[in-house]
Formats: structure tokens, C-alpha cells, sequence
């Protein structure tokens, strides 16, 4: 008998449910055990006495893993932005709000605010609307080499903003192969970087979902006559609304804080509120109107998860979730016979269009870069892969050294982010029933999110102020080498939270309960109620976060090492100095970098599903 | 116990996680840092490099280990030890410009070196003292020329003259030709910017700038965009003759088997950049940080500089690679704008600029 899996629930055969009862190992137990079946709900329902000790337990439980994550974002997170915007408030010790006057006087301050929302809420549009074909396509139907582009599709998500600004630039620019488009220097060149760097992000977070759908309720919608295209609008697409709404905000952040891209790609003209920042803090050292930006910025962030948080709370209610293998068809491009099949066959293709369109436009840029990568002073050729085993132009090391740190501060990021962000999801996947403790929970959610649109400059600068002591303790953090991953995983947590929580919150909390009822401890329904259902989803998002991490690049610049440089610092390094080398050499170590997300990535997907489980 | 199982669970996963990439190495806490000696911390500028080894003959030296923390670039560098002056990230700072040096002076974050500085090279880098560093708190180590550069290839391909001074960019005949860099987002063109207020004065580089301006000159974020997408001569389709670089950027269009480059610096546009070392105040090692500032005026770093670094040396006693000496001559008349005048005006410089240019 299978685990209770999240598909036993549409039988409502309870009495049948493993025994997990207490004292028992469960397997194969039966349902002779005075605890089984319908009798344990009608207790549950009215609140048998044995129900609220462990109810109180598990609040307890849930308040201690709460804390973990909540001290982690503190300590590393609030606690430096805080010291960093209350430096430019606090003059001799007054507290000084006048920047705010002078600030907003300013009418480049209010073009720049709106330059922000423009190209991040573009960015996300198109996106959203790209991705989720893609995420159709590459995780709920099978096709020969879909394994690869899903790899593909991500690598984007971690390469230097500098190369790639510089490879769309050359491919914009006059003497470029889409010259004639004339889009060198606009605002549309901004927004599809933007979009290349961002793809990958929806497919994955909305595809993480989408797999796991069962599709026997779009099956009924079209059973009782809708359409494919009615059954998607009306069923599929609610179903999915939490995650894409989730992926959505990811996104969004990711834009309002793009740094490398917009400076590239347009230069100041279209400054954003995060290149202001960077020029206020790090050429102008005006901390005021840096305070003021990074308050603004707040507020924009704060904004967006508010409207995301609403269209989630909407939409997000248990699922029908289904293990993902049953669950895929081959993109039916073929003629098929039967009621809709035309339908069916049009929205398969309309997806199978525009994905082809976005991975050709991802591959573009990725061509040229690799293009480039070999040609040489001398002519074309290998010679820049070459020169990756010598320490270039007197760097430190060499990129296959870089490329193992990379690989290890990675490692420690994705296991740092995977705790903290799987606590976090778990806590904010229970629904309590005060309203208060939902706003607490919801609260929570959001507060993961701050890192994603707090500028990597006021968090690095903070990092330098509050971490020469942290919390009193004799070390001084800023020039360990521990900080380094802890920096990438503030900034991979809401990944992990945004790919797991979805999935987590689908599962019916009934099920839960029954398994509670059942004589199940907490520990115990996490681990065969939610565990087997959010492993692949963790996964997924091990493999989002390791990408983050190995791609991160803000913070990292301020805490790397350089006797220890990672790849993506090496890559920047490598592409600022002269030399005709040089610049062959960052962008073939840029290669490599792709290579190697794509490889690690393709990996994290292998997880094995436990077996014994529908999941 | 329950907190043991809760974390267990999620711990598990992840570790299978772990090991799908099992020939990841194990993770870095046990990387081992700090000689027997001890070590001293060097903030500098992320361009900031020197051969193998070099650092080692430090250590062997002093016994003392040389980490390095680069925060960005120079204005990013200043800015961090100004943050940073009440708990200091380092002992010993390296690449603090002429244009930040007043800021960095101001704000007393480096101290004169103690014990005094003994290398000859103290003396042949003299000349290149801050104005007004009365105490010697900076030291230079190393020089270099920001100047406009064409592409002879490109010139001699359209029959065409080349430019020769600042006012000739502003000429019909180079209209559309000349890429530099944001004085707000890149040093060089910072240093681009004060060659023109040096060249035009206070009052009248706005007016150059709106002549450059309806000439068309591009203006990019930074040195690698505009060198590698933009100039012809910098390896991509770049369709501009005219870039703003260093002196020494010819040397870098050598062809292979060739002996001369196919481009050259106009040396009646350059901008002298001074790069400054200095201890920082409150260091925890200040002796072995004056030492490092010797030893970076040592004849063993002091040759290894133009070829890790792309500067000048400041010492007389090394002398630079042959195809410097021959390519990459330093201006004999560098425009100079006083380094005191630069920290009172920059961010007013920088917002009339942004205005005039970027509208």
C-alpha cells in the first residue's frame, strides 16, 4: 500500500489509508486499529481532547522553525540594511528626514522611479506571458531533448550581466547581426536582456508546479464539453495562479534591481532606482539621497508582493497533484482524432511556437558569446579555452581554480538556502486559523522576498558596517570566507521558498489532518505526507538555487576572497582589463560557467522519487 | 527532538541533493587562512593584480600573509574605507586615483607610514604628491595616461586625417566617429571629463561637451563596452575609429608577426592618473602595512606593473617592456586639474555633465 499520497484523497477511502497509527510502523498495519478510518474524522471534527495538546505542540514546532529562518534574515539581511539606510538618516546623532524633500525635488528622481516600474513590470509581462508555454512545453508534455532545454533555459539566469550586455550589444549595435533593427541604446534592448535573463526563472517556478498537476480536473472540464482553451482559462490556469504569481514577483524583483544590464545596455539615460543607488553610494558617497532611493526601492518591492501576495491568496487552495510522469503526453502536433482534438493540437502548437521563438531568442546571444569565445588575434580556434589553465594576466588564479570555488561556495549556499528556505515554506504552508497568525505567516512569506529588491550595494556596504563584530563575537566576518556563501543564499532563499511553497501549500490540508488524527506525529506527517511531494520540488529548486549562487554576483564582489575569486568575479575582472587576451578569455570562461550550470542543473533534476510512493 | 526530526527531514533531501554533483569537493570552512606569521588585509580596486609569486617573496620577507579584499573600483575603494573608518576592513591600501585623493584625505582614513618609508623609489615618485598631503599619507606607486585613441588602420582605410587635439572631435569631418565613457560610471571617463574642464576651464567645458554632443559622440557605461563593442579595433564589428582609453592601449593592437600597432593615443589628450598607497588608519598591523607600501615601490613590483597592471612605473630604476618604451610613450603634457578642486566640484561636475549630455 502506498504512502498517503496526495492522490488517495479523491477516493475518500480512509478506512483503507496506511495505519499510521501510534506506536506502529504503519506499513501494511491495515485499518483494524481503533484509531481508523471514518470514525478518527468524526472525532477530529469535534476536537477530541487528545487533538489539542499536539495541536499546542505543533504551534510550538512551527514557532521554533520559524525562528531559524527569521534570526538568518536579521542577522544577515535587515540588520545591515539597517545600519546602511540609517546612516544617511542620522546626522550627529539626530535623525534627519529633510533628504526626502531634496530628493523628490529632484525631477530625475521621479523619471528614474518610473523608469524602475516601466522596465520591470515590462520585463515580467513578457516574461510571464513567454514562460508559461514554456513551462507547459518543457515539464508537462515529452519530447526527445527536453531534459537539455530545460538546462538550457536556465543557464541565461547565471551569467554575468557584464558579458551579456556585451553580447546583446554586439549583436545591436551598427555592425551587428540585428543592426537593422536599430535597437542599440533603446529601452526595448533593456527589456529583452531583461527577459533573457528572466525566462528560465518563470518556466521553472511555474513548470515546478504545472508537473504535479493532476490533470484528471481538466480532463472533466473537457469530458463536459469546454474547450481545450476554455479548460485551460477556466481550470489549468487558476490552478497554476499561485505559482505564477510567485514566479511573477521573482521577477519583477529581479528587474527593479537589474544593475549590469541596464548600465550596459542604455546607459544612465535609463537609470533605474538601483543604478542611482550604486552612483550616489559608490561615486558620489551622498548616503542621503542613497537612503532615500533605497526606501523608495523598499516601497516599490513592498508593493509588488503585496499585489502578488493577493493574487496568490485568491487563487492558492489544495490541488490535485499527481506524479509527474502519468500526468505528460507528447506534444500532440499530429493529427488526433476525437472531440477538441483540433483544439487540443492548435494549443499544443501555440505553445510549442512560442517556445520555440524564446529558445531562439535565448540562443542568439548564447551563440554569439560562444562565437566570439573562439575567435583570436590569430585567427579562430580554441586558444581562449587554452589559456583557462594559466592564471591570466596575472590574476590570482586560474579559471578552473575559480571554477572550483564557484562550485563549493555554490554547494554551501544551496544546502544553507535549502534549510533556511525549506523552513520557511513549511511554516508558511500551514494555515492557522487566527487571523492574526495568518498575517504573521504571510508576513513571513513576504519578508524573504526583501532580499531580492534591496540593492546589492546598500546590503554589501551594510555587510561591511555590521560585520566587523557580529553580535559581539571576537571575529571579524567581513574578510571570511564564510560570509561568501551566506551572502548568496540571503539572495537564493526566496528562490527555494517560491519553488517549494507552491507545492506544498496544493497539498490538502485534510490530508494532514487525518494523518494527525490517525495518531501521526508531526514529524512524522511531514515526512509522509509533505516529504514526498515537495522532494522533487526541492529538486527543482536545489538546482535554482545552486544556479543563483554560482551566478551571484553583487554581494560577492564586496566579501569574495581574491586570493579566491569566484568564476563570475574572475569573468568581470577578466572582461575590464586591456589586453587583447583578455576579453577572449572572459568570455570562454563565461562558457564554461554555462556549461557548467547547465550540467549541475540537469543533475539537481535527477532527484530520485522515494520509492513506494504515487509521487 | 521533534526540531531534530523537522531538520532531518529537510536536511535528508537535501543532501541527496548533494550528491547528484558528488564531485563537488567538500565545502570551504576548512580552507585554512593565515601563515604562522599572521597576515595583513590590502584594500585596493578590483583592477588591482600582481604576477605569481610576487606576493610570496612579501611573506618571505615579513612572514606575513597578504590578503586582499577588492570592494569595486577606485571611487567604490575610497568610499568603503570613508564607511568604514571606525573598524577598518584592512591594514594597507593600494589605488586611490588623484581624483579620489583629497576625498580620502579629508576624511583621514590613511595615516603616514611609520616606520618611514625606505625604498629609493620614494624620491622618483615625489613629483606626484597630492598637493596638500603635507604628512605623506599617500604614496605613489604608479602613474598612467587616460588619452583618446584612433584607429590608424581605420584612418588610412577612409582617406581620412586623423584627429590630433580635443577640439578636433567637435569637427564635421569626425562626426559619429568618437565612443567614450560616462564620467559617472567609469574612471577613465571621469578622467576624459576633467581633461576637457583642465583644457576648457570651469566655465567652458559645458559648452565642448554640447559640441562633442552634436557631433555625435556615444557615450557608453564603461571601458569594456565601449572597447570591445564599439571601437574598430578593439576585436568586435565596432564601427567607431575614435575611443577614449589609455596610453598604453596601442600596444595591445600589435598583430601577430607584426612589429608595430595599428593604432595609436593622441598624447595631446591625455589625463595623468596618479595610483597612491597608503596604511589605513586604525590598522591592526601598521609596521607590516608601511612595509607593504615599500615594497610596492620595490624594483620587483615596481617592473611587474605595466605588464599586471597597465600603469607606469614611478621608479626610475625599472625600466618598462621595449614595446612601451617604443608604443605607449607617457604624455610629455598631461592635463592636469588640481586634485582639491576635484573633491569640492565633482558631484556638481558630474550632474552638470549628466545634464548636459544626457538631457
Amino acid at each position: 500500500m502506498a504512502a498517503p499520497g496526495p492522490s488517495s484523497r479523491g477516493g475518500h477511502r480512509f478506512d483503507g489509508a496506511p495505519g499510521t497509527g501510534p506506536g506502529r510502523d504503519g506499513r501494511g498495519a491495515g485499518p483494524r486499529a481503533p484509531w481508523s478510518g471514518a470514525a478518527a474524522l468524526r472525532r477530529s471534527g469535534v476536537a477530541a481532547s487528545g487533538v489539542a495538546p499536539r495541536h499546542r505542540a505543533s504551534v510550538l514546532v512551527a514557532v521554533a522553525a520559524a525562528a531559524v529562518p527569521l534570526v538568518f534574515l536579521v542577522v544577515f539581511f535587515v540588520w545591515p540594511v539597517a545600519a546602511m539606510v540609517g546612516r544617511g538618516f542620522v546626522m550627529d546623532g539626530r535623525l534627519d528626514l529633510s533628504a526626502f524633500a531634496e530628493v523628490f525635488s529632484r525631477p530625475r528622481t521621479w523619471r528614474i522611479v518610473w523608469l524602475t516600474l516601466a522596465q520591470a513590470s515590462l520585463g515580467t509581462v513578457v516574461s510571464v506571458a513567454l514562460g508559461v508555454p514554456g513551462a507547459y512545453l518543457l515539464h508537462r508534455c515529452r519530447f526527445a531533448g527536453r531534459g537539455f532545454l530545460r538546462a538550457f533555459v536556465t543557464v541565461p539566469f547565471v551569467l554575468p550581466t557584464v558579458v551579456v550586455g556585451v553580447a546583446f550589444r554586439s549583436l545591436l549595435a551598427p555592425g551587428g547581426l540585428l543592426a537593422s533593427l536599430h535597437l542599440d541604446g533603446t529601452f526595448a534592448a533593456i527589456v529583452a536582456a531583461l527577459v533573457f535573463f528572466n525566462y528560465g526563472l518563470v518556466v521553472r517556478t511555474v513548470g515546478g508546479l504545472w508537473e504535479r498537476l493532476d490533470p484528471r480536473a481538466e480532463q472533466a472540464a473537457r469530458a463536459l464539453g469546454a474547450s481545450p482553451w476554455r479548460a485551460l482559462v477556466t481550470v489549468t490556469l487558476p490552478a497554476l495562479a499561485p505559482a505564477i504569481a510567485g514566479a511573477a514577483s521573482l521577477t519583477f524583483l529581479f528587474c527593479a534591481t537589474a544593475f549590469g544590464t541596464v548600465l550596459v545596455l542604455g546607459g544612465l539615460r535609463f537609470g533605474t532606482v538601483e543604478t542611482e543607488i550604486w552612483v550616489q553610494t559608490t561615486q558620489f558617497l551622498d548616503l542621503r539621497a542613497a537612503a532615500v532611493l533605497s526606501v523608495v526601492q523598499l516601497v516599490v518591492v513592498v508593493g509588488a508582493l503585496l499585489v502578488a501576495g493577493r493574487a496568490r491568496a485568491r487563487n492558492e487552495r489544495a490541488l490535485q497533484l499527481a506524479a509527474p510522469v502519468s500526468s505528460s503526453h507528447a506534444p500532440s502536433l499530429l493529427p488526433r482524432r476525437g472531440r477538441g482534438a483540433d483544439d487540443l493540437r492548435a494549443l499544443d502548437r501555440t505553445a510549442a511556437a512560442v517556445t520555440t521563438v524564446a529558445v531562439a531568442f535565448l540562443a542568439l546571444p548564447l551563440v554569439g558569446l560562444v562565437v566570439r569565445s573562439l575567435r583570436t588575434p590569430a585567427g579562430w580556434g580554441l586558444d581562449n579555452y587554452a589559456a583557462l589553465s594559466h592564471p591570466a594576466g596575472a590574476l590570482p588564479v586560474t579559471v578552473w581554480e575559480a571554477t572550483l570555488t564557484s562550485l563549493q561556495v555554490a554547494l554551501d549556499a544551496t544546502v544553507l538556502s535549502l534549510v533556511v528556505g525549506g523552513l520557511v515554506a513549511l511554516v508558511v504552508s500551514r494555515r492557522p486559523h487566527a487571523p492574526a497568525a495568518r498575517r504573521l505567516v504571510a508576513g513571513l512569506d513576504a519578508a524573504f522576498m526583501l532580499p531580492l529588491g534591496v540593492s546589492a550595494v546598500t546590503v554589501g556596504f551594510g555587510f561591511l558596517l555590521v560585520m566587523d563584530r557580529p553580535l559581539g563575537l571576537p571575529v571579524d566576518l567581513r574578510t571570511s570566507p564564510l560570509l561568501v556563501p551566506v551572502a548568496q543564499a540571503v539572495v537564493a532563499v526566496p528562490l527555494v521558498v517560491r519553488t517549494v511553497l507552491p507545492v506544498l501549500r496544493a497539498i490538502d490540508p485534510r490530508q494532514r489532518q487525518v494523518a494527525a488524527t490517525l495518531g501521526a506525529r508531526p514529524a512524522r506527517v511531514l515526512r509522509t505526507v509533505d516529504g514526498p511531494v515537495a522532494l522533487r520540488a526541492i529538486g527543482l529548486a536545489a538546482g535554482l538555487a545552486f544556479a543563483a549562487s554560482l551566478g551571484e554576483f553583487g554581494a560577492t564582489s564586496f566579501l569574495a576572497r581574491p586570493d579566491r575569486p569566484t568564476l563570475p568575479v574572475l569573468v568581470y575582472r577578466l572582461i575590464g582589463r586591456p589586453g587583447p587576451e583578455t576579453y577572449g578569455m572572459a568570455l570562454a570562461a563565461s562558457v564554461v560557467l554555462a556549461a557548467v550550470t547547465a550540467l549541475v542543473v540537469a543533475a539537481f533534476e535527477r532527484v530520485p522519487r522515494v520509492p513506494g510512493t504515487v509521487v | 527532538m521533534k526540531r531534530k526530526a523537522l531538520l532531518g527531514a529537510l536536511v535528508v533531501p537535501v543532501l541527496a541533493a548533494c550528491s547528484a554533483v558528488g564531485a563537488a569537493p567538500a565545502p570551504t570552512g576548512s580552507a585554512a587562512s593565515g601563515a604562522p606569521g599572521g597576515s595583513i588585509t590590502l584594500v585596493t580596486h578590483d583592477s588591482f593584480a600582481l604576477s605569481k609569486g610576487i606576493l610570496d617573496d612579501f611573506t618571505k620577507k615579513t612572514g606575513y600573509t597578504v590578503r586582499i579584499v577588492q570592494p569595486g573600483d577606485a571611487g567604490t575603494l575610497v568610499n568603503q574605507l570613508v564607511l568604514t573608518k571606525d573598524a577598518p576592513v584592512g591594514d594597507v591600501t593600494f589605488g586611490i586615483d588623484n581624483t579620489f585623493a583629497s576625498r580620502a584625505l579629508d576624511e583621514g582614513v590613511v595615516v603616514p607610514p611609520s616606520p618611514a618609508l625606505t625604498a629609493p623609489a620614494v624620491k622618483d615618485g615625489a613629483p606626484y604628491r597630492v598637493p596638500g598631503d603635507t604628512t605623506g599619507a599617500l604614496t605613489p606607486i604608479d602613474v598612467g595616461d587616460v588619452c583618446v585613441n584612433v584607429d590608424h588602420a581605420w584612418f588610412t582605410a577612409h582617406h581620412l586625417p586623423e584627429p590630433a587635439s580635443l577640439a578636433d572631435l567637435t569637427k564635421p569631418q569626425y562626426k559619429d566617429l568618437f565612443v567614450t565613457e560616462s564620467p559617472t560610471t567609469s574612471s577613465p571617463g571621469f578622467a576624459f571629463l576633467l581633461a576637457t574642464i583642465g583644457t576648457y576651464g570651469t566655465d567652458g567645458w559645458q559648452a565642448y561637451w554640447k559640441a562633442l554632443k552634436a557631433n555625435g559622440v556615444k557615450v557608453d557605461d564603461g571601458w569594456e563596452n565601449a572597447w570591445n563593442v564599439d571601437y574598430t579595433a578593439g576585436g568586435g564589428n565596432g564601427q567607431y575609429p575614435i575611443v577614449l582609453s589609455y596610453s598604453s592601449s596601442p600596444v595591445d593592437t600589435i598583430p601577430k608577426g607584426a612589429s608595430a600597432p595599428t593604432t595609436g593615443a593622441l598624447l595631446d589628450t591625455c589625463f595623468r592618473q596618479v595610483e597612491y598607497a597608503g596604511v589605513i588608519k586604525g590598522a591592526k598591523h601598521p609596521a607590516v602595512a608601511a612595509a607593504f607600501v615599500d615594497f610596492l615601490l620595490s624594483d620587483e613590483v615596481q617592473a611587474d606593473i605595466p605588464g599586471s597592471m597597465y600603469m607606469y612605473p614611478v621608479s626610475s630604476a625599472v625600466t618598462v617592456p621595449s614595446d612601451w618604451a617604443q608604443w605607449a610613450p607617457l604624455a610629455t603634457k598631461p592635463i592636469s586639474v588640481p586634485a582639491a578642486d576635484i573633491a569640492a566640484h565633482r558631484s556638481d561636475w558630474l550632474q552638470q555633465w549628466s545634464s548636459v549630455v544626457l538631457g
